[in-house]
């Protein structure tokens, strides 16, 4: 049982080699491990450890559900008007729309009006001249899975925009969004990045209404709040959407007698809208809404012809250059709510590596010297399988692209105590052979056969706990399962194979009659 | 100089089953303060758990505490609590409690924090955990204990006999309460690390209760006619010096985390130092005379059909 054949021997040191050679770019310096080949890299860094910032949003999906009721509402008042059905009133309610018709008569036409424009809605008569159109829940449903995607998109493009390196940008659940920001210390500016929504449209003022009361509006206007340098300020603006943001190709910041600006240029259709809309309103005021505030109220001298115009809203540079990124990368669909943040500076992160460290190498070498004193050369083995079991686990993580943590790190001290244990074990059992009157090698071999099924079974629950930790944790706890599952692997093998081996050899290799210990 | 093992004595001679009844007033002692503290004293839930604000900050110069406590107290975000760590006075941890408001309202309370301390200080890290996370991290904490203490349970149960399996899963039981028993004793910070840690020790108090349970099934095998008090004690003294051996050189490794592995992990090694005694002993305190009482018939274990390793030493060839 405990002899090795010459396969088997030639295996275990291919795998020692593999394990030296792909913990390797470990140990190199940074400016080497950039010219390494993508199969062979070093383990990856968990953000406690290298600096950076992980941010978990949320898609607010109640602001989709008051949108779509909104937009159903606009395009049921739309179509009666198209078709010329006079109706009483029109509200948003209960997941639809009540609309009450003023005479009974026009009920059928009201609805074959409507109809086109609420495919796969229900439309419930509720009296002679009463309909209450209901947005069924799986519309509802498509319509925040879209949002979602999209607003997942548009992350991506805001932050690739905004240029950091190796960011990551997962959805997570239904309506979640994690994003790691490797090196971004302070994520304020991320953050309001992200936390915009950033729909522009195009209204014009109403002219000579500088009411301040919501109540006494001329029809077809709102109130809106200025932003920016017109902050304080309201503006009767008109509902009508002249010229709607999505139209917008490209925008840039610029300056203008010194002050920054934001150059906007619309695609053909919307360039000729926005042509027309300003040769019509030569005189008057246009209003440039972004989220629900006008932070520009420009006076038209002429038609803008050409597709292309600026913002001058008061900016700093940042701002400028914010609102030219937020308008390029597009609206989101809904606003993005940050649930969770956690930033660690770079200083930290390097700290904390060098905590990590020290405890491992004073962890590792008091386990080694006390394994030494205790065992003489069979401790000795038992180091050598530690190292092994240190160097697989770091050649596994490297190979699989395994991220360490400083949780992690800690997993990977603990397993060095735990992992002695399968050593102890069977070493423990030999000596209890030996005592009870056995021959040497039945001594060595028993002990190596009956500890393992103990190794086995009292490994597999610890992996198990860290089979589920890694399930139901996130971030670095993660990291710290897997350091400790794979750990256990690795540790159980070194004990089992490697330990033997040595057990073995130093058997062959002289007269031996007595164990050391 | 000898390997010091040979100065260890050969036969342990504890009698565990005659004195399992101290073991039992210590164990009840344990499990009654454990819960009445969680019971009453709760738990001092850190950020992850709780909610709110976390800030780690190294200033340029030796932070006078008063008047910095006074001003983040003045931000009208609730009690800010400031401690420094180290021994530089140059480092603080700041923790402000959840915002009222829902999540948005936390990102609001750490731009005031942040704009108050300003240019004199370099920030470490920042954690904010908002209301629904909060809630969230403390169920799938709770899932992952219970998940992980049934998931042992039925593992033992599949590889050896019930008796044993409800022995380690009470010695485990008894290891998890006791260990949130001492977070919640003495109201240490108990955030998702502690969780870790605690999983950590169910995994490895069973760990120990297979190598006693192994060693008990094995010596059944072997005397079938010695009493089960006489086989217990037996089995136990047999591993003792191994669970010794193991419990120091994890005990190293624990030591070495707690003393150098900085302020992050000192929750996670302090449960770690603590679950290693308690879990050790479990499986002695607890898992070994409850066999005493489960009725564990030999033909159980002899004419049992359970899948095992062989168990009986062959000779070698």
């Amino acid at each position: 049982m405990l002899h090795f054949s010459i396969p088997k021997i030639t295996m275990i040191f291919a795998v020692i080699l593999a394990s030296i050679f792909y913990s390797l770019p470990n140990m190199l310096p940074r400016d080497i491990v950039k010219q390494l080949p993508s199969w062979w890299q070093p383990m990856n860094l968990g953000l406690d450890l290298r600096g950076g910032s992980y941010l978990l949003l949320e898609v607010d999906t109640s602001a989709i559900e008051k949108e779509q009721l909104a937009d159903l509402e606009e395009v049921t008042r739309s179509s009666l008007r198209e078709a010329k059905i006079g109706y009483r009133t029109i509200r948003a309610a209960d997941q639809g729309v009540y609309l009450t018709i003023n005479n009974a008569s026009d009920l059928d036409a009201a609805r074959a009006a409507i109809a086109p424009n609420t495919v796969g809605m229900t439309m419930d008569v509720q009296a002679e001249d009463r309909v209450h159109i209901l947005i069924p829940e799986r519309l509802q449903r498509e319509r925040q899975i879209a949002a979602v995607s999209q607003s997942l998109e548009i992350v991506r493009r805001r932050i690739d925009e905004f240029g950091t390196t190796e960011p990551s940008i997962q959805r997570q659940g239904a309506d979640r969004i994690i994003v790691e920001l490797p090196g971004v210390e302070n994520p304020e500016r991320v953050k309001t990045l992200l936390g915009q929504t950033a729909k522009m449209n195009f209204h014009m003022l109403e002219p000579n209404a500088s009411g301040s009361d919501p109540r006494n509006l001329p029809a077809g206007t709102m109130l809106l709040q200025g932003a920016g340098d017109l902050a304080g300020q309201t503006f009767v603006v008109r509902r009508r959407v002249e010229v709607s943001g999505e139209r917008l190709v490209d925008s840039q910041p610029s300056f203008q007698d010194g002050l920054p600006i934001v150059n906007f240029r619309f695609d053909t259709a919307g360039g000729r809208r926005f042509g027309q809309v300003t040769s019509a309103n030569v005189g008057n005021q246009l209003a440039i809404v972004l989220d629900n505030k006008v932070i520009s109220a420009p006076r038209l001298e002429s038609a803008i012809v050409g597709g292309s115009g600026m913002i001058r809203g008061g900016f700093t540079v940042e701002k400028a250059q914010d609102l030219a990124l937020l308008l390029r990368a597009g609206a989101l669909p809904a606003p993005l709510v940050v649930l969770e943040e956690r930033s660690v500076g770079p200083g930290l992160g390097a700290d904390s590596i060098a905590a990590g460290a020290t405890a491992a190498f004073v962890g590792g070498g008091l386990v080694i010297v006390f394994m030494i004193i205790a065992y003489h050369t069979f401790g000795l083995f038992a180091v050598f399988g530690q190292i092994f079991h240190m160097l697989t686990l770091f050649a596994f993580l490297s190979l699989v692209g395994g991220t360490l943590t400083l949780p992690g790190i800690a997993g990977v001290i603990l397993s060095l105590g735990i992992a002695v244990d399968a050593n102890v074990l069977i070493y423990e059992r030999m000596r209890e052979e030996f005592r009870s009157g056995r021959t040497l090698l039945n001594s060595l071999t028993s002990g190596f056969q009956n500890a393992f099924a103990t190794i086995f079974d009292s490994n597999l629950t610890t992996f198990i706990a860290a089979a589920i930790l890694y399930f139901l944790g996130t971030g670095p706890v993660r990291g710290f399962a897997v350091t400790l599952a794979v750990g256990i692997a690795t540790s159980m093998f070194s004990a089992v194979m490697i330990t033997r081996m040595q057990v073995w050899m130093w058997y062959r290799t002289g007269k031996r009659t007595t164990l050391p210990v | 100089m000898q390997p010091i093992l040979r100065y260890m004595p050969h036969e342990f001679q504890w009698d565990v089953v005659g004195t399992r009844f101290i073991w039992y007033v210590l164990t009840a002692i344990l499990i009654v303060v454990s819960m009445g503290s969680i019971a009453t004293r709760g738990f001092n839930f850190g950020i992850d758990f709780a909610g709110g604000i976390l800030m780690e900050a190294r200033a340029e110069r030796v932070i006078d505490l008063a008047p910095l406590r006074s001003e983040l107290n003045e931000l009208g975000v609730g009690e800010v609590a400031i401690t420094t760590f180290g021994d530089t006075g140059r480092d603080i941890m700041i923790r402000v409690p959840q915002q009222a408001g829902g999540d948005a309202a936390q990102g609001v309370a750490l731009k005031k924090v942040q704009e108050s301390l300003g240019e004199g200080y370099e920030i470490r890290r920042t954690e904010v955990v908002g209301p629904k996370v909060g809630a969230e991290l403390i169920i799938s904490g709770a899932l992952a204990v219970a998940l992980a203490v049934t998931a042992i349970a039925v593992y033992v149960w599949f590889r050896f006999e019930w008796q044993f399996a409800l022995g380690a899963c009470l010695a485990l039981c008894s290891d998890v309460i006791t260990t949130l028993g001492v977070f919640s004793l003495f109201q240490m910070n108990f955030d998702l690390t502690t969780v870790a840690a605690v999983l950590t020790i169910a995994g490895y108090s069973v760990n120990d209760s297979i190598v006693v349970y192994d060693r008990v099934r094995e010596m059944l095998r072997k005397f079938k006619k010695m009493p089960l008090p006489e086989l217990l004690n037996l089995s136990v003294n047999r591993v003792l010096p191994r669970t010794l051996l193991t419990v120091f050189t994890v005990f190293l490794t624990v030591v070495a985390l707690l003393v150098f592995g900085g302020e992050t992990l000192r929750g996670f090694s302090i449960a770690m130092l603590w679950g290693l005694f308690v879990g050790t002993f479990s499986s002695i305190r607890v898992g070994m005379p409850v066999l005493l009482y489960l009725d564990l018939r030999r033909d159980d274990i002899l004419g049992g059909v359970t899948p095992t390793f062989d168990h009986k030493a062959k000779p070698a060839e």
